[in-house]
C-alpha cells in the first residue's frame, strides 16, 4: 500500500459565512425553558406533539368501542362521536405529524446535519415553539368549554361547520379556527428557521448534493408548507368571520332551524377549494421528511450507499411541486366541471412516478445489502411496505370513476391512514429508536423495540387491511351506528368488533414504548457517539449529547457526500462526511 | 384559483433556477474532496435576516394572491355589489408612497454613512405609515356610517378584510421599524444599521406594491385585466 499525500487539504478555502455569534443562556429557565437552542427546541416540539398525539389515540380508542360495540357504552353519544372524530383527525395530521416532522426532527436535525452551531435566527425559533405550545392549549380547551370540541369532521367544511346542530357550534369551531391560525404563526416562524438554516448556514463543504437526504425532505417539505399553510390560514380567517360576525364568504342561504337564516350568497366551494389546496400538499409535508429519513434509517442499517442519490433529491422536489397541482382530487363529488376531474385525474397519478422512483430505489438500496434487522430497520421496512399499501389504493382512489363509488367510505380511512397515518408513524418510530442515542447518550431497550415493531406494525394490518373491505361493502364513514342497513351484512359488525380489539390492543402497546423511553434515560446501555457506525455529521460531534453550539470550537470541514458505506477498500465499512480524503486515498493510490 | 396557480408558477421559476446553479446533476459519489474542488454550490453568503426577508415576502405574497382568489371567486356570484370606495383612499395611498420614500432615503443615507439622515428618513416613515393607518381607520368609519357594513355585501366584508390583513403587515413593519430605529439611536456605527435599514425599506416598499395591487382591485381597475385573463385561460 502507497501513502499518497493529498496535499489540497491544506488549501481548504476560508469560510465565506461567518461563524455565527451564539446566545449563551444564564440560567436554568433560559437553558431548559425558554431556550433558544434548537435541540431543546426540538424536544419541546416533540414532548408537546406526543401529549397531544396521545389525546388524539385515546380518542380512537372511545371512537373505536363505538363502532366495535354499538350501543354498550352509554357515555359516548352520536354527538361525541363527531367531535371524537374532528379532533382526531387534525390533531393527528396538523398537530402531531407536521409538528413532530418538522418542529422536532427538523430543529434537532437540521443544524447537526449541515453542520451548523443553532438554526440561524434562535429567537424567533423559540417563539416558535411558544406560539405551538399555545395553539395547542387553545385546541385542548376546546374539551371544557360550553358545547364542547366542534363536531364538523376534520375538514371543517361549511356551512355545516358553523351552523347550530353541528356539535361544538358556540366556542368549538371558533377555538378551532383560532388554534390553527395561531398553529400557522409559529409555523411560519420556526419554517423561516428550518429554510434559512439549510440554504446560508451549511459548513464548509457542505455542497446541497451533499446533504443527507433526511435534510433535503425536510426542506422541501417546509418549502411547501410555507407556500401551502397560507391557504387555510385564508379559510380559517374568512370561516371564522362567517361565524362571528355574519359575513357571507362560504355561507349560501339556507334555512336553518326552520327559519331562513342571516347567510347568502356565499361558496361552499371555495372553501373547499381553499381547504385542499392547503390539505393535499399536507399529505406530502408529512411524506417527504418521512421519504428521507427512511433513506438515510435504510441506507445505515444496511451499510450501503443510497441507491440513485440523485434521482432521490430530484423526486423530492418533483413530488414536491407536483403535490401543489392535485387538490381538487378530493372534490370529485362537490359537482365540480367534470373535465377538471380528469385534470386532477391525470396529475394525481403523474405523482406515482417520482413516488415509485422512490420506492425502487430504496429496494435497490436494501438488495445484496449488509441487512442489520435493528429495531429503526425493522420500522423503516414497515413503512415502505405499508407506503406501498396505502399508494397502490390512492391509486383506485385518484381516478374519478373508482373514487365516486367509494367516496365517504371505510375504504378511503383504511387509504389515508395506511398511506399518511401508519406509514409516518413507522417513520417517526424508526427514527426514535435511531436517534435517541444521540439525543440522550443511551440506547433504547432492543427487546422491548422489537416488541413494540411486531405488535404495531402487524396489529396496523390487521386495523386497516379489514378496513377496506369494509369499505368495498359501502359501509359509510363518519356515522355513529350503522343500523340495520340491508347491504352491510352481520359479518361487517363482527369484522368491525375485531378491528375495534385489535386497535385498542396495539393502542396499549405504545405504553410499552413509552415505558421504554422513560426507562432506557435512566438505566439504557450507554450509546458512545456514535452507535450505528453512520457517516452523517449529527454522529460525529465532539459530545453526546451534543453541548451547546454543536461542535466545539472549530466548525467540521465535509469532503464527501453522507453516504459512504461500504466503500471498497476503505479501512472502516463507513466513511464520516467529516473525514479528509488522505486517509481513504491510501488503498485508491495502490490500485492506480 | 387561477391567481395563485399563477403564482406558484412564478415561484417555481425562481426556485427552478435556482437550482439549475446548484449543480443538482453532479455526482457526489464521486466527488471527494474540500469544497474548492468543485465550485459553484456553495452556502449563500447572504446575510442570514436578507434570506430569511425574502421568504417570508414570498410566504406573504402567497397569503394575499390566495386573498385575490379567493375574492375574484367569490365576485363572480350574483349578490356581489361593488362598494364605493372612499376618497380618502387615494390620499392614503399618497402617505404610503410618501413613507416608502422616506425609507428609501433613509437606505440611502446609511449607505452614505449619514447618521441624520437614517434618523429622519426612519421618523418620517414611521409617521407617514402610522398616518397611512390612521386614514385607513377613518375610511372604515366612513363606510361604517355611510351604511356599507361589514356583513351587508361581500363585497364589503373582502373590503374590511384585505385592508385589514394589509393594516396588520405594516403594524408588524412598524415593530421592526421601531426596534431598527431604536438600534440606530443607541448605535454609533452607522454600518452596524445599515442591514436593518434596508431591511425595513424593502418591506415597505413590498407592502406599498401590495396595496397598490389591492387598490386596483377594489376600486375594479384591474377587473379588464381579470376578464382578459380569465378569457386566455378558459
Amino acid at each position: 500500500m502507497v501513502d499518497i499525500p493529498y496535499d489540497r487539504i491544506a488549501d481548504i478555502p476560508p469560510a465565506e459565512v461567518p461563524d455565527v455569534e451564539l446566545y449563551h443562556p444564564r440560567s436554568w429557565w433560559t437553558r431548559y425553558v425558554f431556550s433558544q437552542d434548537a435541540k431543546v427546541i426540538a424536544v419541546q416540539y416533540a414532548l408537546t406533539a406526543s401529549a397531544i398525539g396521545l389525546v388524539a389515540l385515546v380518542l380512537s380508542w372511545l371512537m373505536r368501542l363505538q363502532l366495535g360495540f354499538p350501543g354498550t357504552f352509554s357515555f359516548i353519544d352520536a354527538n361525541q362521536y363527531l367531535q371524537f372524530i374532528t379532533m382526531h383527525g387534525m390533531i393527528m395530521v396538523i398537530y402531531l405529524l407536521t409538528a413532530l416532522f418538522l418542529g422536532g426532527f427538523g430543529n434537532y436535525l437540521i443544524p447537526l446535519m449541515v453542520g451548523a452551531r443553532d438554526m440561524v435566527f434562535p429567537y424567533v425559533n423559540m417563539l416558535s415553539y411558544w406560539v405551538y405550545l399555545l395553539a395547542v392549549l387553545v385546541l385542548a380547551s376546546t374539551f371544557f368549554v360550553p358545547g364542547g370540541p366542534t363536531g364538523a369532521g376534520w375538514t371543517l367544511y361549511p356551512p355545516q361547520a358553523i351552523l347550530s346542530g353541528t356539535p361544538g357550534q358556540d366556542w368549538g369551531i371558533i377555538l378551532m379556527m383560532s388554534s390553527l391560525i395561531l398553529f400557522i404563526i409559529g409555523f411560519t416562524m420556526g419554517g423561516l428557521n428550518y429554510v434559512v438554516t439549510v440554504l446560508q448556514a451549511r459548513t464548509r463543504g457542505m455542497t446541497l448534493m451533499r446533504l443527507p437526504l433526511t435534510v433535503w425532505g425536510i426542506f422541501t417539505a417546509t418549502v411547501m408548507a410555507l407556500l401551502a399553510f397560507p391557504a387555510l390560514f385564508v379559510a380559517s380567517v374568512m370561516l371564522l368571520l362567517d361565524r362571528l360576525l355574519g359575513t357571507s364568504f362560504f355561507m349560501p342561504s339556507l334555512v336553518e332551524m326552520g327559519t331562513l337564516s342571516k347567510y347568502g350568497g356565499g361558496s361552499p366551494l371555495l372553501f373547499q377549494h381553499l381547504f385542499w389546496f392547503f390539505g393535499h400538499p399536507e399529505v406530502y409535508i408529512v411524506a417527504l421528511p418521512a421519504f428521507g429519513i427512511v433513506s438515510d434509517l435504510i441506507s445505515t442499517h444496511a451499510r450501503k450507499n443510497i441507491f440513485g442519490y440523485r434521482m432521490m433529491v430530484w423526486a423530492i422536489v418533483a413530488i414536491g411541486a407536483l403535490s401543489f397541482i392535485v387538490w381538487a382530487h378530493h372534490m370529485y363529488v362537490s359537482g365540480m366541471f367534470p373535465q377538471f376531474g380528469y385534470f386532477f385525474a391525470t396529475t394525481t397519478l403523474i405523482i406515482a412516478i417520482p413516488t415509485a422512483i422512490k420506492v425502487y430505489n430504496w429496494v435497490l438500496t436494501l438488495w445484496r445489502g449488509d441487512i442489520h434487522l435493528r429495531v429503526p430497520m425493522l420500522f423503516a421496512l414497515g413503512f415502505i411496505i405499508t407506503f406501498v399499501n396505502g399508494g397502490l389504493t390512492g391509486l383506485f382512489l385518484g381516478n374519478v370513476v373508482v373514487d365516486v363509488p367509494l367516496s365517504d367510505t371505510m375504504f378511503v380511512v383504511a387509504h389515508f391512514h395506511m398511506v399518511m397515518g401508519v406509514a409516518p408513524i413507522m417513520v417517526v418510530l424508526g427514527a426514535i429508536y435511531h436517534w435517541y442515542p444521540k439525543v440522550t447518550g443511551r440506547m433504547l431497550n432492543d427487546a422491548l423495540g422489537k416488541f413494540h415493531f411486531w405488535v404495531t406494525f402487524l396489529g396496523a394490518y390487521l386495523i386497516f387491511f379489514p378496513m377496506h373491505y369494509l369499505g368495498l361493502l359501502g359501509v359509510p364513514r363518519r356515522y355513529f351506528e350503522l343500523g340495520d342497513a340491508a347491504f352491510i351484512p352481520p359479518s361487517a359488525h363482527s369484522l368491525n368488533a375485531f378491528i375495534s380489539v385489535v386497535a385498542l390492543t396495539v393502542g396499549f402497546s405504545q405504553m410499552v414504548f413509552l415505558f421504554n423511553l422513560a426507562w432506557s434515560l435512566f438505566k439504557g446501555e450507554a450509546s458512545g457517539g456514535n452507535p450505528w457506525r453512520a457517516t452523517t455529521l449529527e454522529w460525529q460531534t465532539p459530545e453526546t449529547p451534543p453541548g451547546h453550539g454543536n461542535w466545539g470550537k472549530e466548525l467540521p470541514v465535509v469532503y464527501r457526500w453522507a453516504y459512504d458505506y461500504s466503500v471498497p477498500g476503505a479501512e472502516q465499512d463507513f466513511i464520516p462526511q467529516n473525514q479528509p480524503p488522505a486517509a481513504t486515498r491510501v488503498v485508491q493510490g495502490a490500485a492506480s | 384559483m387561477s391567481a395563485i396557480i399563477l403564482f406558484l408558477a412564478v415561484i417555481a421559476i425562481i426556485a427552478g433556477w435556482w437550482l439549475s446553479q446548484q449543480r443538482l446533476t453532479a455526482k457526489p459519489w464521486l466527488e471527494e474532496g474540500p469544497v474548492g474542488d468543485f465550485p459553484g454550490s456553495d452556502a449563500m453568503t447572504w446575510p442570514a435576516a436578507k434570506i430569511g426577508l425574502g421568504v417570508f415576502l414570498a410566504v406573504a405574497s402567497c397569503l394575499f394572491v390566495l386573498f385575490i382568489s379567493a375574492y375574484s371567486m367569490r365576485m363572480n356570484v350574483v349578490d356581489w355589489r361593488a362598494l364605493p370606495v372612499p376618497r380618502l383612499l387615494w390620499l392614503n395611498t399618497g402617505v404610503l408612497v410618501l413613507s416608502s420614500v422616506a425609507l428609501q432615503w433613509s437606505y440611502v443615507a446609511a449607505r452614505r454613512d449619514d447618521a441624520e439622515g437614517v434618523m429622519i428618513g426612519l421618523l418620517a416613515g414611521g409617521a407617514s405609515a402610522v398616518i397611512f393607518l390612521a386614514g385607513q381607520l377613518l375610511a372604515w368609519q366612513q363606510l361604517n356610517a355611510a351604511g356599507y357594513f361589514v356583513a351587508s355585501n361581500p363585497a364589503n366584508s373582502f373590503f374590511y378584510l384585505l385592508t385589514a390583513v394589509h393594516g396588520l403587515h405594516l403594524t408588524g413593519g412598524l415593530v421592526a421599524l421601531g426596534r431598527t430605529s431604536a438600534k440606530v439611536w443607541r448605535s454609533s456605527k452607522i454600518a452596524d444599521v445599515r442591514l436593518s435599514v434596508e431591511l425595513c425599506a424593502i418591506y415597505w416598499h413590498f407592502l406599498l406594491l401590495v396595496w397598490l395591487v389591492l387598490l386596483g382591485l377594489l376600486t375594479g381597475w384591474t377587473d379588464d385585466f381579470v376578464n382578459i385573463c380569465r378569457q386566455l385561460l378558459s
